[in-house]
């Protein structure tokens, strides 16, 4: 059978077996909308919350990226996977604890205030929506390469799914889906890798292929470095950016995972608060498998890329090269007329242009492996974007019909408020799915936003809320103000109003715009501090409500009032 | 202060230092050898990795892992000690 057929048949399968928990795992009241009950059990969590988490972006692109910055990649490496330390140790026990279901309902209880909710759920509303849309313009973009479908079909086809499950089901339908698509995308990932390292390498474990030697006893590190400074490129395993900005990228990616509320909001799912610690080391574990293959993939398919095209005739090179020309991902334009490609660093004399995506979506052609791989690949990459965009989906949808409606209209009825909940659902799905189908110029570019925003506005309110009694709601909301409005403001300046001016000699401190949310995060923290330091302590049942949550007995299932 | 709160207190203080012991190896396995020590730790070999690569890329993750359980099992501990435990 051809790729196509293979295609349609795996991605089909897969979908079928979406919609079919979708039904089974139907909502009935808003508890199991909003926390799927909160019965569900740590291992099941852990593997709901890592495809939660891994989106789109880290199935796809991720590999690509490491493979053209090298060491440098590392910041999200260690940045993706060192935020869940923070949440299992500082957040997860205690936001399970609290028991309600949303972050901005404990900002709005711990800080006693409105207003502190009011603002949290525009961070919340804000940061999901830029990351949701980013998801369904990678549903999109799979249908069109692997089925040959528009992009706007793609996207269609891909919200008519989410409606499906994340709109009936609620939480407890997405997070049995979670589960499935997890176990999709993971061996997805996988059979190219081990395939590919054992083929370079003769190992089958991609994490020690990486490390090991290539068949004329070179370790493929050294080799890889050796060729890539012949091509005038830095060495593979050097880093170019400034330690500075390296540190500080990695700790605002770290923050901004631990800060964003469809990560957060997964824990409170689960029954005990124990279950909420053990369930961030289960999540961490399967989210490693795949974040600790995607370097192996990074370097094992630039070594290939380089191998396979540089000073190679143009007529002679392999197919899967001439395939993904045909979709421009590939380019190679002959520019001192010798029939070879040329790939140096120098832009001036470089005749190949590889697209980061190739590395993972290739994978399957350059190892040679059967047709049916293919099909797999590509619905292991929507099942990455479908999970994320679903959880995305709910937290927006529970902002809406719990942390404004419910929380200023007390009196409607559970009927109701899952009605409103649903309508929320339904109404987010086609936003995204707008932003799918006409994407601002800008998509890559928000993401830093997400994370910085996160790491800015919730990761300090919610630690200061559990580890200080001291803090109080004016402190609160000036620090998640001032955070935001700094971030935003320096990411603004230099990606959107002085993109010129956008490189290390122009930055504070030397800080690019994706670090820069370390330093809000900081700002926040201060604010926080110094606004509390003049104004009255919280008052004593919020004192109460602390000590309450710092002790783990009588957590209960998450409550309804 | 009464003696409940007295033992709560003692559990904070305890739930805290474990916390300062685990976040300081959080930071000495990735900010510490995968960025501020990798030229240093580049110098050796771990297979055929650079020492300060292989944190940056691996070593770290499997570092996070790590500590992760180490805190479920501490906080198990402590709990039953306290009598905080959920069962």
């Amino acid at each position: 059978m051809d790729i196509l057929t293979w295609t349609y048949i795996l991605v089909g399968l897969s979908f079928t077996v979406y919609i079919g928990i979708a039904i089974w795992s139907r909502a009935g009241s808003t508890k199991e909308f909003y926390v799927a009950g909160g019965g569900v059990s740590p291992l099941a969590n852990g593997m709901a919350t890592a495809a939660d988490w891994m989106s789109a972006a880290s199935f796809i692109s991720m590999a690509g990226l490491i493979a053209f910055a090298g060491y440098d990649g590392s910041v999200y490496l260690m940045g993706w996977t060192g935020g869940y330390v923070l949440l299992a140790l500082l957040l997860a026990p205690y936001l399970r604890k609290f028991g309600k279901f949303t972050v901005p309902d404990f900002v709005g209880d711990r800080y006693y205030s409105n207003k502190a909710r009011v603002v949290a759920v525009i961070c919340a509303l804000f940061i999901s929506f830029t990351y949701v849309a980013g998801q369904m313009r990678g549903v999109g973009i799979v249908f069109s390469r692997y089925l040959e479908i528009e992009i706007e079909y793609g996207v269609l086809i891909g919200m008519a799914i989410v409606f499906f499950y994340a709109v009936l089901g609620g939480m407890k339908g997405i997070t049995y889906t979670q589960v499935a698509q997890f176990c999709v995308l993971i061996f997805a990932y996988m059979v190219p890798a081990i395939f590919i390292s054992m083929q370079l390498t003769g190992n089958p474990v991609p994490q020690l292929g990486l490390g090991g030697n290539l068949a004329d006893g070179t370790p493929l590190l050294e080799k890889l470095d050796g060729v890539m400074t012949e091509l005038g490129f830095a060495a593979y395993t050097a880093g170019r950016k400034g330690m500075g900005d390296m540190l500080m990228i990695t700790l605002a990616l770290m923050v901004g995972t631990a800060g964003l509320p469809h990560v957060i909001v997964r824990f409170f799912t689960v029954p005990k608060v124990k279950d909420a610690r053990l369930s961030a080391g289960y999540a961490l574990v399967f989210i490693a498998i795949l974040y600790t293959t995607a370097p192996a993939v990074a370097a094992f398919g630039i070594y290939n890329a380089i191998q396979s095209t540089s000073n190679q005739n143009i007529s002679e090179l392999p197919a899967w090269v001439q395939n993904w020309q045909k979709t421009n991902l590939i380019q190679i334009q002959d520019k001192n007329g010798d029939g070879k490609v040329q790939y140096l660093a120098n832009p001036e004399t470089n005749e190949l242009n590889i697209d980061k995506d190739i590395m993972v979506l290739a994978s399957p052609e350059i190892a040679e492996l059967p047709n049916w791989v293919v099909g797999l690949v590509a619905a292991g990459a929507m099942a990455a974007a479908l999970s994320t965009a679903a959880g995305l989906l709910l937290v927006i949808s529970t902002s809406v019909s719990r942390d404004l409606v419910k929380n200023f209209n007390p009196g409607i009825s559970e009927k109701k408020e899952l009605l409103i909940a649903r309508i929320a659902a339904a109404g987010a799905v086609v936003l995204a799915g707008y932003f799918g189908v006409n994407p601002p110029g800008f998509v890559a570019e928000v993401v830093a936003f997400a994370f910085g925003l996160a790491a800015a506005s919730f990761f300090p309110v919610i630690i200061l809320g559990i580890f200080s009694t001291k803090i109080n709601k004016e402190g609160a909301i000036t620090g998640m103000i001032a955070g935001l409005v700094f971030t935003i403001g320096y990411i603004l300046y230099f990606k959107f109003l002085h993109p010129e001016l956008n490189s290390s000699a122009h930055w504070w401190w030397g800080i690019s715009p994706e670090g820069i949310g370390s330093i809000g995060m900081l700002l926040n923290f201060a604010c926080c501090y110094l606004v509390s330091l003049f104004t009255p302590a919280p008052p004593q049942q919020v004192q109460d409500l602390i000590q309450e949550i710092r002790i783990p007995k009588g957590a209960g299932k998450a409550q309804e009032h | 202060m009464n003696e409940n709160q007295a033992r709560m207190s003692a559990y904070w203080k305890r739930n805290l230092k474990t916390l300062v012991v685990l976040l300081l190896i959080w930071f000495l396995v990735s900010f510490g050898c995968g960025i501020l020590f990798v030229d240093f730790l580049n110098q050796f070999k771990i297979g055929g990795y650079p020492l300060g690569f292989w944190f940056a890329q691996q070593g770290s993750i499997y570092g996070f892992i790590g500590l992760i359980f180490v805190y479920v099992v501490r906080m198990n501990k402590l709990d039953r000690e306290f009598g905080v435990n959920e069962d």
